[in-house]
């Protein structure tokens, strides 16, 4: 059999493969696609023809939005929630990880098993008491009132990654610096840490996806438009335009963006994170 | 889901496990070493994890406690509980039938879940995992919902599923089927399996990409020897990858069922739980006894109830699913690597 009919043979076995991927694909696409072209013209064109391409092309349901102080009032605010939460997590989650991988305790064991129970305790169940808690707190419209519970909320994942990260490092970085008369601290903070560069990277993805994406939270703590965040508001939008469609669409796409755009930037450890968070956990 | 003993430090000297990490210090050094350092590694130890303890305790363990407590209680939301009821949110909570539907729509998404969504996430897995040109792009494109929020995502399908005017509608209308769906959202029967496909569309890629990384560890050789020995393609899926994927569809399977436990921002932003309760999940009970009705102690009975399911699911599922896992999934990352 000569090389080229093998090849025609095979590339033949596959098409109904390249069929298969290529229609799931345009299931996975179509509704994105359709809010994008959607919110470029308006409902009436909308409800008249759905599935050509917009005529005239209305670009102001995008620019108004644009325009308005509140959706970048909500981009500011889900950042700045989402950079506050990363820090306090991620923070938090290294040194207690250090502790838990490179020390020989007494209860250290047991001490891990609580933070990985937290993997399994649903958001939800704990929502009533939190709301309560925030409220004797003072926390209730205070970005400190979602930041606090989504940093305690992602410790488990976190810890758990950034541990096993740790214990891979060989015990003799640890005595080299400890000889070179390095504190624990020290050994932590210059060592430790630059080492696990990659590992910081990846739980700092999750974490900015996790505060960035919450709900329920933000919902309930924010009860002023002030602080919204953009779930928040989306979902505000829709009520208050439940009649404007289109414009509805263009809030979503312009919603959308963010996500998708840091989701092309950290693909690699976005992928990487929720692999080793399934794996390790 | 971790082995090791508690007492490290009084255990014989040897090394970590063969190939493995070394836990701490060498352990011969640790013997050896005088209380008093012990004692001082002990604090030191103790001080690096007091920020997360502090973090953990307020906001995950002290809610959780404080919503038993509250859980005995008639209890408006306003001043301290005080008109205690013993176990009578409790027993009202098995005699209610929107909460005995939310257990049972809970279970018709798992169903549903590990009956339809995580085998076809399976074969999107191995049909990517083979050497189709542009495969990287349909990863990418297949994932790409996972990082949308649910409220978006939501707000997207239920006006595409908006009756009449929605695409849904106006796709199945152009083609002929105008009776199919229809209300969509707004019927009681359909609501539960439109949710469901969303969900699937926005969650499948999540386990694909679980089950390709599990695919990376399943050697080729194996492959190679079964088609040597005459083994067709499902044979060699049948024998070689559905044993090796063991580990990774058993959490998967996991995270799905946690997933629809806890699953509330979807069916918020979308139905609020209706039409008449036919998509109400337990966090949106919850949420409507709690933020809409301020009955906090029957509420929080719920919330007990959740948090039960999960441990209880979770203990059960670790102790015979998962038991059999970690020494094999330790050896399998190992030679990953």
């Amino acid at each position: 059999m000569s090389g080229l009919t093998f090849t025609a043979r095979r590339r033949l076995r596959s098409a109904p493969l390249y069929v298969i991927v290529w229609a799931i694909g345009v299931v996975m696409v179509t509704p994105l696609l359709y809010a994008v072209v959607s919110g470029f013209k308006t409902t009436d064109q909308l409800s008249d023809n759905a599935f050509g391409p917009p005529s005239p092309w209305v670009v102001s349901n995008y620019t108004d939005i644009l325009a308005s102080g509140s959706f970048w009032r909500m981009l500011a605010s889900s950042t700045l929630i989402a950079i506050g939460t990363t820090l306090l997590t991620v923070g938090a989650a290294a040194l207690a990880a250090f502790a838990l991988a490179r020390f020989a305790f007494r209860g250290r064991e047991l001490l891990f098993t609580l933070f990985t129970a937290g993997l399994m305790f649903p958001f939800a169940v704990a929502i009533l008491p939190l709301f309560i808690l925030l409220r004797t707190f003072g926390l209730l419209d205070n970005p400190w009132g979602v930041i606090l519970p989504q940093a305690a909320f992602g410790l488990p994942m976190t810890l758990v990654v950034l541990r096993g990260f740790f214990r891979e490092i060989p015990a003799e970085v640890e005595e080299a610096a400890t000889l070179d008369g390095c504190s624990p601290f020290g050994f932590f903070w210059r060592i430790l840490l630059p080492m696990a560069r990659p590992a910081l990277g990846t739980v700092c993805v999750l974490a900015v996806v996790g505060s960035w994406n919450n709900f329920l939270l933000p919902l309930l703590v924010f009860s002023e438009p002030g602080w919204w965040t953009i779930p928040v508001g989306v979902q505000q939008f829709q009520g208050q335009y439940a009649a404007d469609i289109a414009r509805v669409f263009a809030y979503l796409v312009l919603a959308m963006i963010p996500a998708l755009g840091f989701y092309a930037v950290a693909e690699r450890q976005l992928i990487g994170g929720i692999t080793m968070g399934a794996t390790k956990g | 889901m971790k082995t090791t003993p508690t007492r490290i430090s009084d255990e014989s000297p040897v090394s970590g496990p063969a190939g493995g990490p070394v836990e701490g210090p060498p352990r011969t050094f640790e013997n050896r070493r005088p209380l008093a350092q012990r004692v001082r590694d002990w604090c030191t130890a103790f001080a690096f994890t007091v920020p997360a303890l502090v973090l953990f305790g307020l906001f995950v363990l002290m809610p959780i406690l404080y919503a038993l407590y509250v859980s005995f209680f008639n209890w408006g939301g306003f001043g301290a509980p005080s008109d205690f009821t013993g176990a009578d949110n409790y027993v009202r909570l098995l005699g209610d039938p929107v909460f005995l539907g939310d257990l049972w729509r809970g279970l018709l998404l798992v169903l549903m879940s590990v009956g339809v969504q995580l085998p076809f996430a399976l074969a999107m897995a191995v049909l990517l995992n083979q050497k189709l040109r542009g495969r990287a792009f349909y990863r990418m494109l297949f994932f790409a919902p996972y990082v949308l929020s649910e409220v978006i995502t939501g707000v997207l399908f239920s006006m595409i599923f908006s009756p009449d005017d929605g695409l849904a509608d106006k796709v199945l209308g152009a083609i002929g089927l105008d009776h199919v769906g229809g209300l969509w959202f707004a019927d009681q029967d359909w609501v539960l399996p439109t949710l469901f496909l969303v969900m699937m569309w926005k969650y499948f890629g999540f386990h694909m990409m679980l089950y390709l990384a599990g695919l990376q560890s399943v050697p080729d050789e194996l492959h190679e020897a079964a088609r040597i020995d005459g083994a067709g393609p499902w044979q060699r899926f049948r024998h070689i990858t559905l044993p090796l994927l063991g580990p990774t569809i058993r959490i998967s399977v996991f995270l799905s069922v946690i997933g629809a436990i806890q699953l509330f921002d979807l069916v918020w932003v979308v139905t609020q739980g209706g039409p008449d309760h036919h998509s109400e999940t337990m966090a949106v009970t919850l949420f409507q006894f709690g933020f809409r009705r301020y009955q906090i102690g029957y509420a929080s009975a719920i919330s007990i109830a959740m948090f039960l399911i999960s441990l209880v699911f979770a203990l059960l599922y670790q102790r015979y699913v998962l038991r059999r896992d970690t020494e094999g999934a330790i050896t399998t990352m190992r030679g990953a690597r």
